[in-house]
């Protein structure tokens, strides 16, 4: 039997294994397709049950900001393959530090996130007992800021866990003996971090560009 | 594995399209809007996943699993609008 160093037991070769590690990755992010897609479709029924509402609602929040944090992103995304490149061709110091690198954009995209929130929470936009809006239908735009926090939210909280992992990675690459077995694991990263982008790109216009023209 | 150089070149359509998905925000198409907003997000999606997530280099077998997700999605909004929509 042939036993070469890296490649597990039940895989003929590297590519056999690469390919079932990426199998595994996408058959996730299609659950996470899923997870995302019930808050999308329930976002869908209430636009177009109440256009006018979701119209009101959508002038509060803040495009520049939004457009500033998708940049940011779209940025980490193109940083996220460099260091998948750098895995390749197994330069740990540029791999440590371009993961390092997406964790930090990650982090800037939270931060600006955070005070984003902070500033529609300080408006009354936060649904709750605070919550008031001008609008000629209030409890649907109320509806669009419930669905507003809670799809920017879980979409926040991926990017948490993405920052996270990017950071440990950085630490992994910096301080491992065999930065060779790094390769896929750093790919299998990527398409995660890839994908919460993939999500914010749909929800910005959704959230940002609504009603905007005059 | 692609260039840096080709890389770089994805991005600056990434942000271009960005740019441009705001800016004809601004311009009135009447119900086209959204539809308009929806196409560019898909572009850049399809860039993203192609390009960056290397959906191009995949096996057939990875592929369909990528569009499987797509796929149910897909079922779940059409389904649902087809009520939603109808009544």
């Amino acid at each position: 039997m042939n036993v070469s160093p890296g490649i597990a037991h039940q895989f003929d070769d590297a590519g056999q294994q690469r390919e079932a590690a990426t199998l595994g990755m996408w058959v996730f992010l299609a659950t996470e397709v899923l997870f995302f897609s019930a808050m999308f479709l329930g976002y869908t029924v209430y636009r177009v049950s109440y256009p006018r509402a979701f119209a009101d609602a959508a002038q509060h929040t803040l495009l520049v900001v939004g457009t500033m944090n998708t940049a940011v992103l779209l940025l980490s995304s193109f940083v996220m393959v460099l260091a998948v490149r750098a895995a390749e061709q197994r330069r740990r110091f540029s791999l440590a530090g371009l993961l390092a690198l997406t964790a930090l954009l990650g982090a800037v995209f939270l931060v600006i996130k955070g005070f984003e929130y902070a500033q529609e929470i300080r408006e009354g936009l936060l649904p709750g007992a605070n919550f008031h809006i001008a609008s000629s239908q209030p409890e649907h735009a109320r509806m669009f800021f419930y669905l507003y926090f809670l799809m920017t939210g879980v979409h926040a909280l991926h990017v948490f866990i993405g920052v996270l992992l990017l950071g440990g990675f950085a630490l992994r690459a910096l301080f491992t003996r065999r930065i060779a077995a790094m390769g896929t694991a750093v790919d299998l990263l990527g398409l995660y971090w890839h994908f919460v982008d993939t999500v914010w790109v749909f929800l910005f216009p959704l959230i940002y560009l609504i009603a905007r023209h005059p | 594995m692609s260039s840096v150089k080709h890389y770089l070149q994805i991005l600056a359509a990434l942000l271009a399209l960005l740019a441009l998905t705001v800016a004809v925000a601004f311009v009135n198409l009447g119900p086209f809007n959204t539809p308009f907003a929806m196409f560019i997000s898909l572009a850049k999606g399809a860039l993203i996943v192609f390009f960056f997530m290397n959906m191009r280099r995949e096996t057939p077998l990875v592929r369909l699993v990528g569009g499987a997700g797509l796929f149910w999605l897909g079922i779940l909004i059409a389904l649902a609008m087809s009520d939603y929509l109808t009544r």
